[in-house]
């Protein structure tokens, strides 16, 4: 690779540099959305259904405009209507009647906390008592909150105009089917010696990120509006507010402010249109905050789902047939990720026979948003319980079983092309060599489990340019928000390219005008695509760089020659004679770019191809206490394929983050909703995620199979960690207490109430422990 | 002759056969010949002269940018697959 | 709406005066008022730590006090905790450790920290995550952390300064 030392190996990549927007962080300089002030700026609320499902009759703002201190309320009147059909919006598949719908709801109210309207005035406070004076009437309907009752016949109709293909003309409450079909399922289930079938429902979650959605939105009186939000998509934030609003794409700039978590809930939009649309009517900057509560009843969480899953193997432990039923809860719009899940399911392993049908299902809870690898986690929670269940069959290690059964490069997958080059695999390896699963684990009450997980990752458009400045240094831009030290990352691939130290090279998110289109911070894609375009502008600014000593020492740019940050002529030789050029840093050839043709920028813009899909393995212990359920998780090790770690620290963090967000998936996180449809846990008390107390240190192990269709071999790495842990859990709690689950959250009152059953004479207790 | 791998839930337009041969330089000319000879697959497809937003393609292993211009060679195998992505539910990958 | 009253405190060791509502909380005096946006709103019923602010030395959720409680008080925020521009060991050890991905929730656990390791200046790692229990993170799973703290105590016991506001 141009740019590196003649050994060949890395000087930058592979290294843990400080990022370089750490200490604005560590001091609370850095600006995240809701740090933003201007001066004349209002506050903006939004007023929420209290209802899961209800017609809405009339809306009276009257009262509430007349409080001092308000000036402006908005509701769907003040939006355009958008058409009823699935379109292209940015990088995402929309429906935009459903999106605006989302944004400010029109005749009827799909969920408890659907936003009616929104009011700015002059403090927060203002703004929250004039919601109480907007004046709503409702027709109340019955709510409709799981699959099973939205699939029922005559369930109650979410959306009248929601019809899928198999229906006809049908009102129905399931968007979409999908089915994946391989073989014979039949012939294949006969040449089992065993089959096993199990049932599984997984609850409703959220992303769970600290910092709640904002924006400030700014209009102008020439048209253009400048929205400041806290985001994973600057472009897309922009795309979808100009198809809400019914302005043109150019009118709108979106500028990503310092972003505090997203996991795939900030690729979308709920405060960013009405803030411009507030904006508008006061002639002032106007910003919203979403409360904690707001953003559990009204951002997206990820499905619930019931799944069915039989799979047939043979005593050696091959796996031969395999057929899947599974139901996601798509919240109030179509768009669950059943299909993802579908198509994750049983990515592992090869199966001959296989048939899944996946529905997506609406319900009257909130429009779900993408969650990390969305979909798989449910799917695995499923596929790798029963998978532990036939190792134990078979009498065969669990990680054997995988081994056997294991896809590689050339193996099919469930829909599309044959697997590339993988590392599946190798990440049952490096569980079965680590520390962690060599080591005895003693005790009453624990248990060891292990789990394997399979995420696409996504390639997509990104953009980049690379700009060398008057002293020798660079800066990189992307319009790639940084969630989790990305950016590092970027000045890392850039440094090692050009040969110089990373700190001579600044990283810079940019605004939607100061860079090319660039698609959401997400799918793993960051290091994958965004890394591609960097090492291609690095590239191009390394090729204008031996141009100009070309220049300068009045000889080809084929005998220029880039590396170590100084530029030389090739031809040694003639050098060591005296006769040739000394090297000239990139430094002092900097100086001399006025006069050889200007400034420097390297571009590129790619639409990246080459995407090299992930697998984890996680190995869990846990203890767990016979009297309350309570699960302890004593000691975790994350394997993962991430092709070529950048920043191993960041790779590290990714996998981390991923295994304690699948923790708290399979142990405690739910939505409670009541009879009525309206969510109880509204905080995050009760919304139970793992504090630094539930979870140990966790072990990494980083493999790295190198993905060939990256120039340094990267694969995305950011979301398949969270695939396993729900499953991991699950198959340690059955070693440490003969329970088999087959729900999450595997919370204290749900294992408890097994483990009863389980116990002689303690029937009567369980029934008790409801 | 490309191969065209048909998804489970379209076979009805192709007997019941999940692998058909057809032909063309690129893949909105592979989808016209597909249609011509499994009338009304097509409409499964596409959306006006595109790929509907909730379909993709891939060609030699490869989900192309490109679409519905992605080109397709002599013995191309050609995947036609629900459009997901990672990071959010729905991807698309566009020209 | 009643009216706005004054506030006389002592923020990161210099004497501060503020007009505030009595409705609003320290938090939105310290971000709204003040302009200092480094404690963070992250659920504003005490259970996420992120407004993680020193009273009198000790570690409270400013989301849960008011702006008039701070009469009379020495509060510390993040701003506060470098020396100029050298940065407290804790912060420098995060920054070495990784223990920031998104970064929200870093205040928060830096305040804490600190008032740990000024009562225990040699926690146990369980004694960490306890003091820490207080504060969530949704990106690192805690790990880098609960290292840089406790590499932090093993470096300011060998010496190296902390910026010890009044």
């Amino acid at each position: 690779m141009e740019g590196t030392t003649s050994n060949g190996k890395f000087k930058v990549i592979g290294t843990r540099p400080i990022r370089h927007d750490g200490v604005d962080k560590v001091i609370g300089r850095a600006k995240y959305g809701a740090d933003y002030a201007f001066p004349g700026m209002l506050h903006g609320k939004v007023l929420r259904s209290p209802h899961a499902h209800a017609k809405i009759k009339s809306i009276n703002t009257a009262k509430a405009l007349k409080l001092p201190g308000v000036k402006a309320v908005v509701t769907a009147a003040d939006l355009p209507e958008a058409a009823n059909r699935l379109e292209q919006a940015g990088e995402m598949a929309i429906n935009p009647h459903h999106l605006s719908l989302n944004i400010l709801a029109r005749d009827k109210v799909l969920y408890d906390g659907h936003a009616i309207a929104a009011v700015a005035a002059t403090s927060p406070h203002i703004a929250e008592e004039a919601l109480k004076l907007i004046e709503v009437e409702y027709e109340v309907l019955p709510p409709v909150m799981t699959v099973d009752a939205a699939m029922k016949p005559g369930a109650p109709i979410l959306l009248p105009d929601l019809r899928n293909r198999e229906e006809g003309d049908k009102p129905t409450n399931v968007a979409q089917h999908y089915q994946f079909k391989r073989g014979d399922l039949e012939a294949g289930f006969k040449a089992a010696d065993f089959v096993i079938e199990r049932e599984f429902n997984t609850a409703m979650v959220h992303q769970g990120y600290i910092e709640p959605h904002n924006a400030v939105g700014i209009y102008n009186a020439d048209g253009q509006a400048t929205i400041y939000c806290s985001t994973q998509g600057a472009f897309e934030v922009r795309s979808l507010s100009a198809q809400v609003l019914g302005v043109a794409v150019g009118k709108i700039k979106v500028v990503p402010a310092e972003i505090g978590g997203g996991f795939g809930g900030k690729t979308t939009i709920y405060l960013e249109p009405l803030s411009v649309l507030l904006s508008k009517k006061t002639g002032h900057p106007v910003k919203l905050v979403m409360t904690r509560s707001e953003v559990l009843r009204a951002s997206g969480p990820t499905s619930g789902s019931q799944i069915k899953v039989k799979m047939g193997a043979t005593h050696d432990g091959k796996i031969v047939a395999a057929e899947v039923w599974m139901a996601y809860e798509a919240g109030a719009f179509p768009g669950s990720p059943v299909g993802a899940g579908a198509m994750c399911i049983l990515a592992p392993y090869t199966i001959e026979n296989l048939q899944i049908d996946a529905y997506d299902v609406v319900v009257n809870r909130p429009k779900t948003a993408a969650y990390r690898a969305p979909g798989a986690s449910n799917a695995a929670m499923a596929s790798e319980t029963v998978i532990d269940e036939i190792a134990e069959k078979c009498g065969m290690d669990p990680l054997e079983l995988r081994i056997k059964n294991g896809v590689h490069e050339g193996s099919p997958q469930v829909v599309g092309p044959p697997f590339k080059r993988i590392g599946f695999i190798e990440t049952c390896e490096a569980i079965r060599h680590s520390d962690h699963y060599n080591s005895k684990l003693t005790g009453a009450h624990r248990g060891r489990g292990v789990a394997s997980g399979f995420w696409f990752n996504a390639g997509m458009q990104s953009s980049a340019t690379v700009n060398i400045h008057t002293d020798g240094t660079a800066s990189v831009v992307t319009g790639s928000p940084d969630i989790g030290g990305s950016r590092a990352s970027m000045a890392m691939i850039t440094a090692e390219v050009l040969g110089l130290p990373v700190t001579d090279v600044r990283p810079v998110v940019a605004d939607t005008d100061s860079i090319g289109h660039t698609d959401v911070t997400g799918g793993s894609r960051v290091t994958f695509a965004t890394g591609m375009a960097v090492y291609e502008a690095a590239q191009d600014a390394a090729r204008q760089l031996r141009e100009r000593a070309a220049k300068v020492w009045e000889v080809k740019p084929e005998d220029v020659q880039l590396g170590d940050g100084a530029v030389s002529v090739k031809d040694t030789a003639s050098f060591e004679k005296g006769e040739g050029k000394p090297p000239m840093t990139i430094k002092e050839l900097a100086t001399k770019l006025a006069r050889t043709g200007g400034p420097i920028s390297g571009r590129a813009s790619v639409n990246a191809r080459g995407v090299g899909p992930a697998f984890a393995t996680t190995l869990i212990d846990v203890e767990v206490d016979p009297d309350t359920g309570k699960v302890q998780v004593l000691r975790c090790t994350v394997a993962q394929d991430v092709g070529k770690a950048i920043h191993p620290s960041y790779v590290e963090g990714q996998m981390q983050g991923g295994t304690a967000q699948g923790i708290g998936w399979g142990l405690n996180e739910e939505y409670f909703y009541d009879d009525k449809g309206v969510l109880r846990n509204t905080g995050l008390l009760d919304y139970r995620m793992p504090t630094c107390l539930d979870l140990p240190l966790i072990e990494t192990a980083i493999v790295e199979v190198p993905n060939p269709g990256h120039p340094l071999g990267v694969r995305g790495v950011g979301e398949v960690s969270i695939v396993p842990p729900p499953a991991a859990l699950a198959n340690a709690i059955y070693r440490a207490t003969g329970v088999r689950m087959t729900e999450t959250p595997m919370s204290p009152p749900r294992l408890l109430k097994e483990m009863l059953k389980k116990r002689p004479g303690e029937e009567s207790q369980s029934a008790a422990a409801d | 002759m490309a191969t065209a791998i048909i998804p489970s839930l379209l076979r009805k337009f192709t007997n019941g056969e999940e692998r058909v041969t057809a032909r063309g330089r690129n893949v909105r000319e592979l989808i016209a010949d597909l249609n011509r000879q499994f009338p009304g697959l097509a409409s499964h497809l596409l959306e006006g002269d595109d790929l509907k937003p909730s379909v993709a393609v891939s060609v030699d292993g490869e989900i192309g940018p490109g679409g519905i211009m992605e080109p397709i060679g002599e013995s191309s195998e050609v995947h036609f697959l629900p459009a997901i992505g990672g990071g959010s539910d729905k991807a698309r990958r566009r020209a | 709406m009643a009216k706005k009253t004054l506030v006389e405190t002592n923020i990161n060791g210099e004497a501060v005066e503020f007009l505030c509502e009595p409705r609003q909380s320290l938090l939105e005096c310290l971000r709204d008022v003040l302009e200092l946006t480094g404690s963070k709103e992250g659920c504003l019923t005490g259970d996420c730590g992120a407004c993680s602010v020193l009273l009198d030395g000790r570690a409270v959720c400013s989301c849960l006090m008011l702006g008039v409680e701070a009469r009379g008080k020495n509060i510390r925020t993040v701003e506060g905790l470098a020396n100029g521009t050298t940065l407290h060991p804790l912060q420098q050890k995060f920054l070495e450790h990784a223990s920031l991905q998104c970064g929200i929730c870093t205040p928060g656990f830096l305040m804490s920290a600190t008032a740990l390791l000024e009562r225990n200046p040699n926690p146990t790692e369980a004694e960490v995550r306890y003091a820490l229990a207080g504060n969530l993170c949704r990106c690192t799973g805690y790990d880098k952390i609960v290292r840089a703290v406790l590499d932090a105590a093993k470096s300011m016991k060998s010496g190296v300064s902390t910026s010890r506001a009044a």
